[in-house]
C-alpha cells in the first residue's frame, strides 16, 4: 500500500513539471506583456523598463519559467503584483474557508445522495424512486448560484434567519461557523447531491441483482445491515468516482460562490486576483489548485484497492 | 424485376468498405434509435421544448416587444404590467425582451464553446483511438493536463491573461472543454477499431482516412452526440456564471448571466429580477440533459447489441 | 393433505403444506408452484428433484421468503418450522430464523459469496448475528468451520477474500457459513451443479458426512437422480409444479410409480452401459401460462388414456410409505435403473 502511493505521487511528477509550464505560459499570452497590463494607463516607456527588470521579463522565456520553477520547489510562489504579499500567505489565509465550504458541501451531498440513491435502489419503480429521480434532475439543472441567490432572498433577506455574508472561523464559534457557510454550502449540494443520486441509484440497482445480497438475507441480517454493508462497499466505486470529479467541479464552483457570498476564501482571492490581473497569484493559486485535485484523484484511485478486493491484487 | 431486385440487394454486402451495404445498415439503425427516441416521453418533451427556447431567442429581434437596451427612466422596477408582462429593470428596460436577447447570446455562446471543443477533439479523438502508438499517448497526457483544473477556472485564468469579452471566454472554454470530447471519441473508436482493422485488412488498399471517415465516424457519432448535448448544458452554465461574474458578457449586452448578475445587486429592492433568468437558465439546462440521456439510452441498446 | 411421511407430527422438522407460488409475468400473475407438500425429518436427508422450471429451486426459496416480493408471491399453503408456519411470520422472526436454525447454500459458488468481503468476515457474520460474542470469538468459530469442511490451512484463508478460491473451495465456504450456527435444516439448491464432477462427488460426500456429524436434516435440490440416490433418505420429483412421486430412496430407484421418475430414470448415463444412446423424454416441460389439461405429463407421457386427460390426477398414497401422482400406475409395469 505505502509502495503503490509513492509509486503514484513519483507518477505525479512529469504530470506537474508540464501543468506548471501552462501555468507559467498563460503570461505569454497577455497582449503586450504583463508589464503593460501593470503598468496602469498611460505609462511612460521608462516606467515599462523598469517594470520589466523588476520581474526578469528581459530573460528568455524558458529561463523565466526555470527561475519561477526553482522558487516554487524552494516553497517561494512569489509576490502579488497588487500589495506585494506572499503569494503562500495569501492563498493560505484563505484555504481554511474554502477547505470548510467544500468539505461540508461534499459531506451535504454524501448524506443527501446517498440516501436519494439507495432509498431510489432498494425499491426500483416506487414512489420514492420516482421522487428521487425528479428530484435529481431537478437538482441537475438549477445553476448553483441561482440557488444561492434564492436562498439569500428567502432565509437573509426574508426570514432574516440566516446570515447572507460574511465567514466566521470554527474556533472562534463554531455556531457562527456552520450559519455561515450552511446557505453556501447547500446551494453548491445541489449538483454534486444530483450525480451521487443517480450513480448510487444505479449502482444499487445492479448490486441488488448478485447472488451474495440473496446470501446476506439468507443469513438473518436485518435490511439496513444488508443494504450498508453488503450492497454499499460494492456499489461504492462508482459512487466514490463521482465524489472525485464533484470535488474538482466544486473548487471551481466556490470561485462564484464565495463571491456572492463575500467569503474570504481562496475562491475570492482567485477572483479579485484575475482582475486586477495579478498574475503570480493567479498562477499560485493554479498550481496549488492543480496539486489538490491530482492528490484527490489519487486518493479516489486508492480506494478503488479498499472497496474491490480484486482490483488491489491485480 | 424480382430477380433483378435480389442481384442489387446482394452485392453491396461483399463491396468494399463504406458501400451502400453500411448505408442501408446506418439508416434502418437509425430509424430504430430515432423510434425508441420518440418512445422516451421525457427526452420528447425536452427536445420540444429546447426547439422552442431556440426559435423565440433566435428570433428575439422580430418578436421582442422592445430592443434589449432600450431605457425608459419613467417605468423603473415595474411589476408585471400589460406593457411589461416581467416587468423591468433599474433602467426601465423590459426584462421578457432582454431574457429573450439574452437568451440568444447567451446559447449562442454556448454554442460557440462547444463547437470549438468538438472541432478539436473530435478529430484528435479519432486519431488518437485509431492510431494508438505515442500520438494517443501525447494527446492523452495533454488531455490529463487540461483536465487537471476546473473547467471554470482554467477558463478565467486564461481569461486574466487574453482579457474579459464573451467571445474570448468563449473560445478559451471550447478549448479547456476539447479533451472532454477527445475523451468520448477516443474511447469509442478504440471499441469500433478492432472490428474495423479486420475489414481493413480485407480491403487492401483502403486509405486510412476514408476508413476513418465512412466507417468510424459514423459509428462514433452517438456518443459524440450524447456527449455534445451534454456539453451544451455545461457551457450554458459556464457562459452564466463569467458573465455573472462579469469576465464575458459586458453591459450593456445582455446575456443570461450578465442579467443574473445585476439582478444580484438589486437583490433587496426587486428581487423577481433574479428568478426569471435562473428559470429560464433551469429549462434550458434540463432540456439539453434530457435529450442527452434520451439519446444515450436510443442509442444505448444498440451499442450493447452490437 | 394426504402425504406425510410415516413418521409422527412431532417427528417432522419441516413440513411443507399445499404451497402455491406465483409469479408476475409479462402476463401477470402466473401459477408456477401447485399446492406442493412434503416434509423433512429431523437429521433426515430429502432429495427434492425435477428438470429445470419444475418448480423445485422456487419451492426451496419459499421457505425461507427468499423470492423478491415484487414479482412473487405465496397466495396460500403453510410452511411449518417445529410447527410454527414461516409463510405468515413476522419479518423479524423469521430473520432469527434464516442463517440460524435453517440455512441455505445455493447453486452458483462463484457469485454467492460477497466479493468485498472476506471469507472469515462472511461466516464470522452469520455467527455473531445470531449467537452473538467477540468478533475474535467469531473468526475462531469461521476457521474452525472452514476446518470442518476440509479446507486447508483454515486459520490462515479466513483472511482470504472469494477471488482467491476455487468454485469447489467457495462451495464448501458457503457450507462453512451454513452449518456455523448449528442449524437444524440445510437447505441445499442444487449446490454441485455449477461444479464438476470430481469436485461434485466432494460435496456430496461433504454433506453427507456433515449429516452424520452434525445431525441437521438436508433438503436437498437437484435435477440429478443419481446424486440424489447416493445421499437422500427419501426423494420427492416434482415436475410443472407439483409433486409427482414421493419415496424411499432405494426404493423409487428400484421401482418407481410414475411415469416421468421411469423417464428421468432411463435417461441417467451408466458406467459399464457403452455405445447407446441415452433415452431421454420426448418434449419439454410446459410453461406455467399453458398447462396441459388433465395429467400435467400427459402430452410428454407413453402411457396416456382418455383418463388421463379427463381430470387431473390426485397425489396419492400407493404403498405404504410412498405416493404418486398418476392414475394409471397399477396398471403399469415401470421399470427401475437397469
Amino acid at each position: 500500500m505505502l509502495r503503490l502511493l509513492c509509486v503514484r505521487l513519483l507518477a505525479m511528477i512529469p504530470l506537474l513539471v508540464i501543468v506548471s509550464f501552462l501555468i507559467y505560459s498563460l503570461i505569454a499570452l497577455v497582449p503586450g506583456g504583463p508589464e503593460v497590463a501593470l503598468a496602469g494607463s498611460n505609462p511612460t516607456p521608462e516606467r515599462i523598463q523598469a517594470i520589466r527588470e523588476e520581474l526578469g521579463l528581459d530573460e528568455p522565456f524558458l529561463i523565466q519559467y526555470w527561475n519561477w520553477l526553482t522558487d516554487v520547489l524552494h516553497g517561494d510562489l512569489g509576490n502579488s503584483f497588487v500589495d506585494d504579499q506572499s503569494v503562500w500567505s495569501a492563498v493560505a489565509s484563505g484555504f481554511p474557508v474554502t477547505l470548510s465550504l467544500v468539505v461540508l458541501t461534499l459531506i451535504f451531498a454524501a448524506v443527501a445522495g446517498l440516501a436519494l440513491g439507495l432509498a431510489a435502489g432498494l425499491r426500483p419503480g416506487s414512489w420514492v424512486d420516482r421522487l428521487s429521480t425528479v428530484t435529481a434532475s431537478a437538482f441537475m439543472a438549477l445553476p448553483y448560484f441561482w440557488v444561492g441567490m434564492m436562498l439569500v432572498l428567502i432565509f437573509a433577506i426574508q426570514m432574516r434567519a440566516l446570515p447572507a455574508v460574511g465567514y466566521v472561523s470554527f474556533s472562534e464559534s463554531p455556531l457562527d461557523w456552520f450559519s455561515h457557510l450552511l446557505l453556501p454550502a447547500v446551494s453548491l449540494a445541489t449538483v454534486p447531491t444530483a450525480v451521487v443520486a443517480r450513480q448510487t441509484r444505479a449502482a444499487v440497482t445492479s448490486v441488488m441483482q448478485e447472488d451474495y445480497i440473496r446470501t446476506a438475507k439468507a443469513k438473518g441480517l436485518h435490511p439496513r445491515r444488508v443494504a450498508v454493508k453488503h450492497v454499499m462497499k460494492n456499489a461504492a466505486v462508482p459512487v466514490v468516482t463521482a465524489f472525485g470529479v464533484e470535488a474538482n467541479r466544486l473548487i471551481g464552483a466556490t470561485v462564484v460562490i464565495e463571491q456572492l457570498f463575500a467569503l474570504p476564501g481562496v475562491g475570492k482571492l482567485a477572483y479579485f486576483s484575475v482582475f486586477s490581473r495579478d498574475f503570480p497569484m493567479v498562477q499560485g493559486i493554479l498550481l496549488i489548485t492543480a496539486v489538490l485535485i491530482m492528490l484527490v484523484n489519487l486518493a479516489v484511485d486508492l480506494s478503488y484497492g479498499y472497496f474491490n478486493p480484486k482490483v488491489k491484487a491485480s | 424485376m424480382t430477380q433483378s431486385d435480389s442481384v442489387d440487394l446482394r452485392k453491396p454486402v461483399t463491396a468494399p468498405v463504406g458501400d451502400g451495404a453500411d448505408l442501408v445498415e446506418h439508416v434502418s439503425r437509425g430509424r430504430a434509435t430515432l423510434r425508441r427516441f420518440r418512445a422516451n416521453k421525457s427526452a420528447v418533451v425536452g427536445c420540444v421544448l429546447l426547439l422552442l427556447i431556440i426559435i423565440v431567442t433566435a428570433a428575439a429581434p422580430l418578436i421582442a416587444p422592445y430592443g434589449p437596451a432600450q431605457v425608459d427612466i419613467s417605468d423603473r422596477l415595474s411589476g408585471p404590467t400589460p406593457e411589461h408582462w416581467l416587468g423591468t429593470d433599474t433602467l426601465g428596460r423590459d426584462t421578457l425582451s432582454r431574457l429573450m436577447h439574452g437568451g440568444r447570446v447567451s446559447l449562442a455562446a454556448a454554442g460557440l464553446a462547444v463547437l470549438i471543443a468538438t472541432v478539436i477533439g473530435l478529430p484528435l479523438g479519432l486519431i488518437g483511438g485509431y492510431f494508438g502508438g505515442l500520438v494517443d499517448w501525447l494527446l492523452d497526457r495533454a488531455a490529463d493536463v487540461l483536465m487537471s483544473f476546473p473547467a471554470i477556472v482554467l477558463t478565467i485564468a486564461i481569461i486574466a491573461a487574453v482579457g474579459p469579452g464573451l467571445t474570448t471566454a468563449m473560445v478559451s472554454l471550447g478549448i479547456v472543454y476539447a479533451p472532454r470530447m477527445y475523451r468520448v471519441v477516443r474511447g469509442s473508436t478504440l471499441e469500433v477499431r478492432r472490428e474495423v482493422y479486420i475489414e481493413a485488412s480485407t480491403s487492401i488498399g483502403t486509405p486510412h482516412h476514408m476508413i476513418l471517415r465512412r466507417r468510424v465516424l459514423p459509428n462514433i457519432l452517438p456518443a459524440a452526440l450524447v456527449q455534445l448535448s451534454f456539453l451544451l448544458a455545461s457551457a450554458l452554465l459556464a457562459e452564466v456564471t463569467i458573465s455573472l461574474l462579469g469576465l464575458g458578457a459586458l453591459p450593456p449586452t445582455a446575456s443570461w448571466g450578465s442579467m443574473l448578475g445585476q439582478a444580484f445587486q438589486e437583490m433587496r429592492s426587486q428581487p423577481s429580477l433574479a428568478v426569471y433568468p435562473g428559470i429560464a437558465i433551469a429549462v434550458a439546462t434540463l432540456c439539453f440533459n434530457l435529450v442527452g440521456d434520451g439519446l444515450r439510452d436510443a442509442f444505448g441498446r444498440e451499442t450493447r447489441k452490437a | 393433505m394426504t402425504v406425510t411421511s410415516a413418521k409422527k407430527d412431532g417427528d417432522t422438522l419441516l413440513q411443507i403444506e399445499d404451497l402455491h407460488v406465483d409469479f408476475l409475468t409479462d402476463r401477470g400473475w402466473t401459477n408456477v408452484v401447485a399446492g406442493v407438500s412434503f416434509d423433512v425429518g429431523p437429521g433426515e436427508i430429502v432429495g427434492l428433484v425435477g428438470e429445470s422450471g419444475s418448480g423445485k429451486s422456487v419451492t426451496s426459496l419459499s421457505v425461507l421468503r427468499l423470492l423478491p416480493d415484487a414479482y412473487a408471491r405465496t397466495p396460500s399453503g403453510r410452511v411449518l418450522y417445529q410447527g410454527r408456519d414461516l409463510i405468515g411470520m413476522p419479518a423479524r422472526a423469521l430473520r432469527d430464523i434464516r442463517g440460524n436454525e435453517i440455512s441455505m447454500i445455493f447453486q452458483e459458488p462463484m457469485t454467492s459469496l460477497n466479493p468485498a468481503f472476506t471469507i472469515g468476515d462472511q461466516i464470522a457474520e452469520v455467527y455473531r448475528r445470531h449467537k452473538g460474542g467477540s468478533r475474535r470469538a467469531a473468526f475462531a468459530r469461521a476457521a474452525e468451520m472452514l476446518d470442518l469442511v476440509g479446507i486447508p490451512d483454515a486459520g490462515s484463508r479466513v483472511k482470504d477474500y472469494p477471488h482467491e478460491f476455487s468454485g469447489g473451495m467457495r462451495q464448501r465456504a458457503m457450507i462453512a457459513m451454513a452449518l456455523a450456527c448449528e442449524p437444524k435444516l440445510l437447505i441445499a439448491d442444487e449446490p454441485a451443479t455449477a461444479l464438476d464432477v470430481t469436485v461434485q462427488a466432494q460435496i456430496v460426500a461433504l454433506l453427507s458426512r456433515l449429516r452424520d456429524e452434525t445431525g441437521c436434516g438436508i433438503l436437498f435440490i437437484t435435477h440429478d437422480l443419481g446424486l440424489v440416490v447416493e445421499l437422500a433418505d427419501r426423494v420427492v420429483v416434482m415436475y410443472a409444479g407439483e409433486v409427482v412421486e414421493t419415496a424411499a430412496a432405494l426404493d423409487l430407484y428400484n421401482a418407481p410409480k410414475h411415469p416421468y421418475t421411469a423417464g428421468l430414470l432411463s435417461a441417467m448415463p451408466h458406467l459399464g452401459v457403452r455405445g447407446k444412446e441415452l433415452p431421454t423424454i420426448p418434449g419439454r416441460t410446459p410453461e406455467p401460462w399453458r398447462m396441459p389439461e388433465g395429467c400435467r405429463f400427459s402430452p410428454r407421457c407413453g402411457y396416456t388414456s382418455d383418463e388421463c386427460v379427463a381430470a387431473p390426477p390426485a397425489l396419492r398414497i400407493v404403498e405404504a410409505g410412498r405416493s404418486a401422482r398418476c392414475c394409471r400406475t397399477e396398471q403399469l409395469r415401470l421399470v427401475g435403473s437397469p
